[in-house]
C-alpha cells in the first residue's frame, strides 16, 4: 500500500501535513520557524504580534507542573514593524518546503486589530490568526474579546475589511458557550477557527513562600491536562459550523491527532508538545497518523475526518 | 515535575567589588560544566546562571541589573528557587589537551570544567583575563586544583598587560592542538573563535542570551536558528561560524535585536 497522504487544505491553503506550530511557541525568529518546518511541521504560526513592542511579564513566565505547562508570558513580541521582516524572511525559507506561515495578531482595541491586519498583510502571510483569547491580559483589558460573541464578530469584521488573506480566529475554552462564539465569528466572515487557546487561568503556588510562581500570578494551562476539554470544544464547534478548525490543546502524539481529526479537525495545533518531544514531535505525530491510517486502510485524511461528529 | 526547587543561601563570598559567590543548600549531582540553572528570586525575577560548582550548587554573579542587584542584597538564609540544570554544557575531549579561556565573570563555570579535566588527567591550561588585578576571579581555586592560570589584565596590574587574546597570540606555538573551551564577554568569544580558526583549534564557547523558559519552547534566546537554552549555551565553533548574529546582535525582552557591545 502507498504511504498515506497527510496533506490537507486549510482555508484554501495547502499544508503538507496537518501539524501546525501553535502561536507562542518558538515563533519569534524566522530561522527557528524554518527549522521547525524542516523538522516536519505542516504550518508555522508566529508569536502573537502587536502594534508596539511588548516586554511581557518578568520571569518565571512558563513552567512545567506535572500535567502540562502553565504560562503567563504577557504576549511579549518585538512589534509588527520587526515581525513583518521576520515573516518575509520566514516565507522565503518556508516556500521551498511548501510550508505555509500563519501570522498571529493581537491588539487591545477592535480598531487596532484592523490596523495590524493591514500591516502584517504587507508581508503576505498565508493566513492570519486573530488572537482574542489570551487568558493572561484580562486585568489589563478588562475581559478577553473571545468571551463575547458580539465583540469577537466585530474584531473579525474589522480584520476582514483590512485584508484579503484568509482569517482564523483563535477561541478560548474559558467561556460558557464556545459554539455561540464560533458561530458569531464565522457569520462575521472568519474563514476558520483555531480551538482552543490555553485553559484557565490557573494558579500554582510555591508552598514554601506561599507565593504564586509565575510573576503574573495566574497563567494559561496547556498540555495533556487540557486535552479532553479541547477535544470536546472542537467536537462541539465542528458540529455547529462548517468552517475548518485547527484543533489545538494538549496534542502530543499521533493518537491525540487522530482523535482531533475524528471529531472534525482540519489540522492540529502543536504547542506544549514541543516541551515533551522537542522539534522532532512534528515528525513523530505524522508517523503516528500514518500508522493509524495504514492500519485502517485510509489513504487520505478526509476518509476519517469528522467520522465521530 | 519542573517547578522551581526551593533552597536557601548557605554562604555568600565576596569575590571583587561587584562580584559575589552564592552557595546554596542544594546539590545538582547530574549537572555538567557549562550548564545553567534558572534562579528565581521570588517577587523579583528569574534569570539563567552558569553553574560554578554543582554540589553544593554554587554560582558567581556580577552586579549588573535589577536582578543581580537584588541578589547581591540577599543575605544568608534567603529563600530562592532553582529550575534545571538546563542546556548543553562543555563536552571534554579526553584525547586532547584543554585550553580554558575565561574573561571577567565568565571564569567561574570554567573552574567546574577545569576540575573535571584535572580529574580525568587531561593536560589543562587556563588563561584568564580581566580589566584589572582585583577583577581576576577564582585564582586560588584554580591553584588548589594544581593549575596555575596564565593572567592578563588590561592595565597590567597582574599578569601580562593586554587582553587574554594578546596573551594567547604570544604563546600560540606552545600549544599542541588543544581544544579551546571559552566563557566570557561576546567580543572575547568572537576573537577566540577567529584565533581558533587561525590555529586550527576546535572550540566550544559558552554564549549568553536573554532567556524566558529555559527549556526550548519560547524561542526568546534564538541566535539565528539555534536555541541558546537548549542547543547551547555551549556552542561549537562550527555552529557559531554559521550564526550571522553571533557577535553582532542579541535580543531584549521583546525579542527585538540589539547590537552586542
Amino acid at each position: 500500500m502507498l504511504s498515506p497522504d497527510l496533506s490537507t487544505t486549510l482555508c484554501g491553503v495547502r499544508l503538507p501535513n496537518p501539524t501546525v506550530l501553535a502561536s507562542g511557541i518558538l515563533g519569534l525568529s524566522h530561522e527557528v520557524m524554518i527549522r521547525v518546518a524542516e523538522a516536519g511541521a505542516g504550518a508555522v504560526t508566529t508569536k502573537s504580534i502587536s502594534l508596539a513592542p511588548r516586554d511581557g511579564y518578568h520571569n518565571p513566565v512558563i513552567l512545567e507542573w506535572g500535567g502540562g505547562l502553565i504560562n503567563a508570558v504577557g504576549l511579549s513580541n518585538p512589534g509588527v514593524e520587526v515581525m513583518v521582516g521576520e515573516i518575509r524572511a520566514a516565507r522565503k525559507g518556508l516556500a521551498p518546503l511548501g510550508v505555509p506561515l500563519i501570522a498571529s495578531i493581537f491588539a487591545d482595541t477592535i480598531y487596532d486589530f484592523g490596523t495590524l491586519a493591514r500591516y502584517v498583510s504587507e508581508a503576505a502571510p498565508d493566513l492570519i490568526e486573530i488572537n482574542v483569547s489570551c487568558p493572561n491580559v484580562d486585568d489589563q483589558y478588562l475581559r478577553m474579546f473571545a468571551a463575547d460573541p458580539y465583540v469577537t464578530a466585530q474584531v473579525v469584521r474589522m480584520v476582514k475589511r483590512n485584508t484579503a488573506i484568509p482569517v482564523l480566529v483563535k477561541l478560548s475554552p474559558n467561556v460558557t458557550d464556545i459554539v455561540r462564539i464560533a458561530q458569531a465569528a464565522v457569520e462575521a466572515g472568519a474563514d476558520g477557527i483555531t480551538a482552543v487557546n490555553s485553559l484557565g487561568p490557573g494558579l500554582i503556588l510555591d508552598i514554601e513562600t506561599g507565593r504564586p510562581i509565575l510573576s503574573h500570578g495566574t497563567g494559561g494551562v496547556s498540555g495533556p491536562a487540557m486535552r479532553p476539554i479541547a477535544v470536546r470544544c472542537v467536537r462541539d464547534i465542528c458540529r455547529a459550523v462548517r468552517a475548518p478548525v485547527v484543533a489545538t490543546g494538549g496534542v502530543t502524539d499521533g493518537r491525540d491527532a487522530v482523535e482531533m481529526m475524528l471529531v472534525g479537525a482540519t489540522a492540529v495545533g502543536i504547542g506544549s508538545a514541543v516541551y515533551y518531544g522537542g522539534m522532532g514531535v512534528f515528525g513523530q505525530i505524522c508517523a503516528g497518523l500514518r500508522d493509524y491510517m495504514q492500519r485502517h486502510s485510509y489513504s487520505r485524511l478526509e476518509e476519517f475526518r469528522g467520522r465521530v461528529i | 515535575m519542573a517547578l522551581p526547587v526551593m533552597t536557601r543561601i548557605l554562604e555568600i563570598w565576596p569575590e571583587s567589588r561587584r562580584v559575589r559567590t552564592f552557595v546554596f543548600d542544594l546539590e545538582l549531582p547530574t549537572a555538567q560544566p557549562g550548564q545553567f540553572v534558572m534562579l528565581w528570586l521570588p517577587g523579583v525575577d528569574e534569570k539563567p546562571m552558569s553553574i560554578a560548582w554543582p554540589a553544593p550548587l554554587t554560582i558567581t554573579v556580577k552586579r549588573l541589573g535589577p536582578f543581580s542587584t537584588a541578589l547581591h542584597e540577599a543575605s544568608r538564609g534567603e529563600r530562592l528557587g532553582v529550575r534545571g540544570p538546563f542546556g548543553r554544557g562543555f563536552s571534554l575531549r579526553e584525547d586532547r589537551p584543554a585550553l580554558l579561556v575565561g574573561g571577567g565573570y565568565g571564569v567561574p563555570p570554567l573552574y567546574f570544567l577545569a576540575a573535571r579535566a584535572v580529574e580525568r588527567a587531561i593536560p589543562t591550561i587556563v588563561a584568564i583575563g580581566a580589566r584589572r588585578a582585583g577583577e581576576l576571579l577564582y585564582l586560588d581555586r584554580f591553584r588548589a586544583l594544581g593549575v596555575e592560570p596564565l593572567l592578563a589584565t588590561d592595565d597590567g596590574s597582574a599578569g601580562e598587560k593586554g587582553t587574554v587574546l594578546d596573551l594567547l597570540h604570544r604563546r600560540a606555538t606552545l600549544y599542541p592542538a588543544p581544544v579551546l573551551y571559552a566563557c566570557g564577554p561576546e567580543p572575547m568569544l568572537v576573537a577566540l573563535l577567529r584565533f581558533g580558526q587561525e590555529h586550527g583549534l576546535d572550540g566550544q564557547f559558552s554564549v549568553e542570551r536573554y532567556m524566558k523558559c529555559g527549556f526550548g519552547i519560547c524561542g526568546q534566546c534564538a541566535l539565528d536558528g539555534l536555541l541558546v537554552c537548549q542547543d547551547g549555551p555551549v556552542l561549537t565553533g562550527e555552529q557559531l561560524q554559521a550564526a550571522r548574529d553571533f557577535g553582532r546582535f542579541r535580543r531584549n525582552a521583546t525579542g527585538r535585536k540589539l547590537p552586542v557591545r
